[in-house]
């Protein structure tokens, strides 16, 4: 079991890195859920896999998981609902400003590579 | 008055420039004068009890857990460079005063004189080193801001940027000697520290501690080799040269020397370094000021030279010469800051302080003339001027220490007494000397009485205190050596001494130093035929290469490419970490794993081709999202197989938003990802994100098979949650009780990001964006049917049973799975399915609460819950509960987490529907727009 987990949790980082790394706004939105998907997963998995256990009192029952991190998971997995909401709203106002929906700087905002005499604090 | 309010008074004075501004330089300079004097009465009245011998402390504990203290000490040493600092700089005021035009902002002048009066006098006064070392760094800050006072000339500017640079650079230095010497003493207080000479001298630390200190304090008294900023810091104007360079910024490197004197001196790395360093940077100064032409320079020289001078004598680690070295330090502020006011004054006067265009002055400017030659005399060691006295207890103690060879030192301290007073000489001869000119820029006459009483006084004081040394000064030395020395002194000053080998080396050093002046204007020549190395243009070299540097690895990695940025980060965080890991030591991986349940297997398989296929058809975003929502849909329910309900029920309700979220985005994004990268690039991507998807794979699996390095803190929450808490879901009570406070910043920051969504969206609704949102809408397909009939009944059914389940969940979430998020979440799903179902006009119209004002009411509930607790005598955030039985039910429980959570549920509610609802809004507001058109 362990195995298929973090395998599972390989997998979705390697996807959500795929993601990230493209040059349109909506693939990396995605990238970033899948990303959430497999910290939230790691995150919850640090308090151990433990099956039939949940952390509900119960007369008689001794054995119980972690709820530790099943708490701050909880409230992860909310916020980055907030998250991808705001990046959402972003990409979607830069899409209408901008004209397209790339992520990258336009070419002609970036500095030459040739190093930019204009700045650093040379007199 | 105590010690902690007379470091504090010029603080005080400080702020009044500010708030005189409108009253003119004059009241400005009355209000700084004033607070100066009252330091310095206070100052005063304590100067008995320290000439007896007593330390006085004021004591404020400040930080007690990092040994911080605000305690405040004055003992001789303090109070000689209180009298120094506080006293120049009440002349100084005085001297700025008359020296300030109308067109100088005089209130920033007087506001930065009276900051750095400040940090001077905490410097001499702090009794915790952590203290001194923020005084060091004000001090830092606010030469920088008067000597960049002229902030509109280039000089100004590159000065203060040299001098902050190099200062701040020992600053550092200095905090990181500061804190191995705290640390091998085992306190950070002075009175502790100068007791540990012994543990401190034998700690393997402290050859860097020493190093670290002595960096900081020759980069701030201008020793060689860091002395060149303080030539360039002559762009200041002059009264501030002459409060920076005579008794203050210069001499607070001597200080910290001085202070640290009974722990770190005696030992040959000492007398090396500091000898060394002090010897070479006089011979070094005296020479170079022989040749300047600019008055400012020749005396900023001779400054970095005497500096050197006091420095040697510290180095040389004996109690004589640590006399000579106070003596020193009392009459060189005297003479120089005088002579930096004579050349204030005839640089007002005549308009420049090219050497080269003056001469002749004598006549014109006799009073001038008189004050500038007594302390020009002084300096060249002439008796019977203070200068004198101490230059010959210098020559003593020179002529019987051994450095490298019993007479070295004797030939060195001469010849630079020779150009000492070759240069002193020059400073009368060059400018007051000679026939009178026609050319000056200016018709120079003698100013008036408030721009040559500051240097007046002080030239008497020259005289006095060499004429009667033991009267005027006897007592000052006394107290201040001791001080040092940490032993009870009794100098003896005198003008005589009878025929010394002392007396001699000052015979040879004045008739070397005539003769030197006679051939002066045939050694420039030679000197200037020589290529010299320039210290600016190496500093400047250095900065811009460090700045190019820095340049070059920043567009390199931020070339505005975000995907080269975050493949970077990706790539670092990977290396570290396999670092770290391959570092540390890891606990055997033999915890028994859980044995594989087909269901899991299915699972598992399901992500994997979700996964897969998402990558592959992640162009087609409408596709992509739905291997999305299958994802998020296998990780709830590997929440519920795994223990953990209430994460599933948060998942796959969050997992629901998202998706309708993505979908109501992809209403205004393209539906389809271009190919744009190509294979190599691909192919790059691919390999970072499978060596990061190794890594984050491996460390999971490296987690989950290790046992748990100490017991988990759940523990106690489990077993306190029932008593504590009043509930048995620990999940929940960790969110509304143990945690609350996490819990509160959570719900505060997801209404603020609801906010930030609410705002951009405002700005898209108008002007051109809606005119391309609009062109972009009317050029898509849409749906036939817009609210399906079938939709709109079921939609409208489920609303009153969602809100049941919701509050089922909502009320029971404190003993089993749900509370606030889940239900706020549930109510969310059923509102934004009206939305869906019978469109924005409709549920608008219907719905009357804003979800801003639900976000705000969430977050206050919350928060007055927590202030509950305080009329309880708790702390913030504590809850309580109780067991209630009404008439005809159930006993039930009544728990203020209950409270609480309603703010979570009020909270998650109003930002997720006022995130949804602004991006419905958009496309509203964008028909809107192609309908206006339309009709038009």
């Amino acid at each position: 079991m362990e195995l298929l987990v973090s395998s599972a949790i390989g997998l979705l980082t390697a996807a959500g890195i795929y993601l990230v790394l493209r040059q349109r706004s909506f693939p990396v939105v995605l990238g970033m859920t899948l990303l959430s998907y497999a910290i939230n997963v790691f995150l919850f998995a640090t308090g151990r896999l433990v099956v039939n256990a949940p952390p509900v009192l119960q007369k008689g029952v001794t054995t119980y998981t972690d709820p530790l991190p099943q708490a701050l998971v909880l409230t992860a997995i909310v916020i980055s609902f907030g998250m991808t909401a705001v990046v959402v709203v972003m990409a979607i106002g830069s899409f209408l400003e901008g004209g397209d929906d790339r992520i990258d700087m336009p070419e002609a905002d970036r500095i030459p590579e040739t190093g930019d005499t204009q700045r650093g604090p040379r007199a | 008055m105590s010690i902690a309010l007379i470091a504090l008074m010029p603080f005080i004075g400080a702020l009044f420039p500010g708030l005189l501004i409108r009253s003119g330089r004059d009241v400005a300079a009355l209000a700084c004068g004033t607070a100066t004097l009252i330091a310095l009465i206070g100052l005063v009245i304590h100067a008995p009890a320290v000439l007896a011998g007593e330390v006085l402390t004021s004591r404020i504990e400040w930080v007690p857990q990092l040994g911080l203290a605000a305690n405040f000490r004055l003992d001789g040493l303090g109070l000689l460079f209180g009298l120094l600092i506080l006293g120049i700089g009440l002349l100084i005021i005085a001297y700025a005063r008359a020296y300030l035009s109308d067109r100088d902002e005089s209130g920033r002048f007087f506001t930065y004189l009276m900051l750095f009066q400040g940090a001077m006098m905490g410097i001499v006064l702090s009794d915790n080193i952590l203290l001194l070392l923020i005084f060091w760094e004000l001090t830092s800050l606010s030469s920088f801001l008067l000597i960049g006072f002229r902030k509109e000339t280039e000089a100004g500017r590159r000065g203060a940027r040299m001098a902050l640079t190099v200062t701040g650079m020992g600053g550092l230095a200095m905090i990181a000697g500061m804190l191995l010497l705290g640390s091998i003493a085992g306190s950070y207080e002075l009175s502790d520290i100068l007791t540990q000479r012994e543990a401190v001298q034998a700690s393997p630390m402290y050859l860097p501690a020493l190093l670290l200190i002595l960096l900081g304090a020759f980069t701030k008294s201008a020793q060689f080799p860091f002395h060149f900023w303080l030539p360039h810091a002559m762009a200041a104007p002059t009264p501030v040269s002459a409060y920076l360079h005579s008794a203050t910024m210069v001499k607070a490197g001597i200080f910290v020397m001085a202070r640290l004197w009974p722990v770190l001196s005696g030992t040959p790395e000492w007398f090396w370094l500091v000898t060394g360093a002090g010897l070479v940077t006089m011979l070094l100064g005296a020479a170079v000021a022989v040749f300047r032409d600019d008055l400012k320079d020749l005396l900023a020289y001779s400054t970095v030279s005497h500096l050197g001078l006091i420095t040697m004598l510290l180095g040389f680690g004996t109690r004589e010469a640590a006399i000579a070295a106070v003596f020193h330090i009392i009459n060189h502020a005297t003479f120089k800051a005088a002579l930096f006011m004579t050349a204030g004054i005839i640089d007002h006067e005549t308009g420049t302080r090219s050497i080269a265009r003056l001469g002749g002055l004598m006549r014109l400017m006799p009073i001038v003339f008189t004050i500038g030659t007594i302390a020009a005399l002084s300096m060249a060691g002439v008796p019977p001027l203070n200068g004198f006295l101490s230059k010959e207890l210098m020559l003593e103690e020179a002529a019987h220490t051994s450095f490298g060879g019993p007479h070295v030192l004797m030939v060195l301290a001469t010849f630079a007494a020779m150009l000492s007073v070759c240069y002193s000489l020059r400073f009368i001869w060059q400018v007051f000397m000679g026939p009178k000119r026609t050319d000056y820029p200016l018709k120079p006459h003698d100013p008036g009485f408030g721009l040559w009483a500051s240097p007046a006084l002080l030239a008497v004081l020259v005289i006095l205190i060499g004429l009667a040394p033991q009267v005027m000064a006897g007592w000052l030395v006394e107290a201040s050596a001791s001080a040092v020395t940490q032993e009870a002194l009794h100098p003896h000053l005198a003008l005589w001494h009878g025929v010394t080998p002392a007396l001699m080396m000052s015979g040879i050093a004045l008739i070397g130093g005539v003769i030197l002046l006679a051939l002066q204007p045939r050694l420039l020549a030679i000197r200037n035929s020589f290529r010299r190395p320039d210290a600016k243009t190496i500093f400047e070299a250095l900065v811009n290469a460090c700045v190019g540097l820095a340049q070059k690895l920043t567009d390199g990695l931020t070339n505005g490419s975000m995907a080269r940025s975050l493949a970077a980060m990706t790539l670092m965080v990977v290396i570290c970490g396999t670092w770290a890991f391959s570092s540390g030591q890891l606990s055997a991986l033999d915890r028994p794993m859980l044995p594989i349940q087909p269901v899991a297997l299915i699972g598992w398989f399901l992500v994997v081709v979700a996964t897969v296929c998402l990558i592959f058809w992640h162009r087609n975003r409408v596709l992509s999202l739905i291997m999305v929502g299958i994802i998020g849909l296998i990780v709830s329910g590997c929440f519920v197989y795994l223990s953990a309900p209430d994460l599933a029920l948060t998942q796959i309700s969050v997992e629901v938003v998202t998706v309708i979220l993505l979908l109501l985005a992809l209403n205004f994004l393209p539906g389809h990802s271009p190919v744009e990268s190509g294979d190599l690039r691909r192919g790059w991507h691919v390999f970072i994100a499978t060596l990061a998807g190794l890594a984050i794979g491996g460390l999971s699996y490296a987690v989950l098979r290790s046992d748990f390095a100490f017991a988990p803190i759940s523990g106690y929450m489990l077993a306190n949650s029932h008593d504590l808490g009043g509930g048995d879901n620990v999940v929940n009570v960790i969110l509304v009780d143990f945690r609350g406070y996490d819990t509160f910043g959570e719900i505060t920051v997801l209404g603020i990001a609801a906010l930030t969504i609410f705002a951009l969206t405002e700005t898209l609704i108008r002007g051109a964006s809606l005119r391309r949102l609009a062109d972009w809408i009317s050029g898509r397909s849409r749906a036939g049917d817009q609210d399906p009939l079938m939709l709109v009944v079921a939609s409208r059914i489920i609303l009153p049973m969602s809100l049941m389940v919701a509050m089922f969940i909502f009320l029971r979430g404190h003993n089993q799975p749900g509370g606030g998020f889940v239900a706020g979440l549930i109510v969310s799903v059923a509102l934004v399915l009206q939305y869906i179902g019978s469109g924005l006009v409709w549920t608008e119209a219907r719905q009357r609460v804003p979800y801003h004002g639900l976000i705000g009411a969430g977050v206050l509930a919350a928060g007055i819950t927590g202030l509950g607790a305080w009329f309880a005598g708790k702390p913030f955030l504590t809850s309580a509960f109780g067991y209630v039985k009404l008439p005809g039910l159930e006993e039930f429980e009544l728990a203020s987490a209950m409270g609480f959570d309603l703010g979570v549920f009020l909270c998650v509610v109003g930002a997720v529907m006022l995130a949804l609802n602004s991006l419905s809004r958009i496309a509203q507001k964008a028909r809107q727009s192609i309908a206006s058109e339309g009709g038009l």
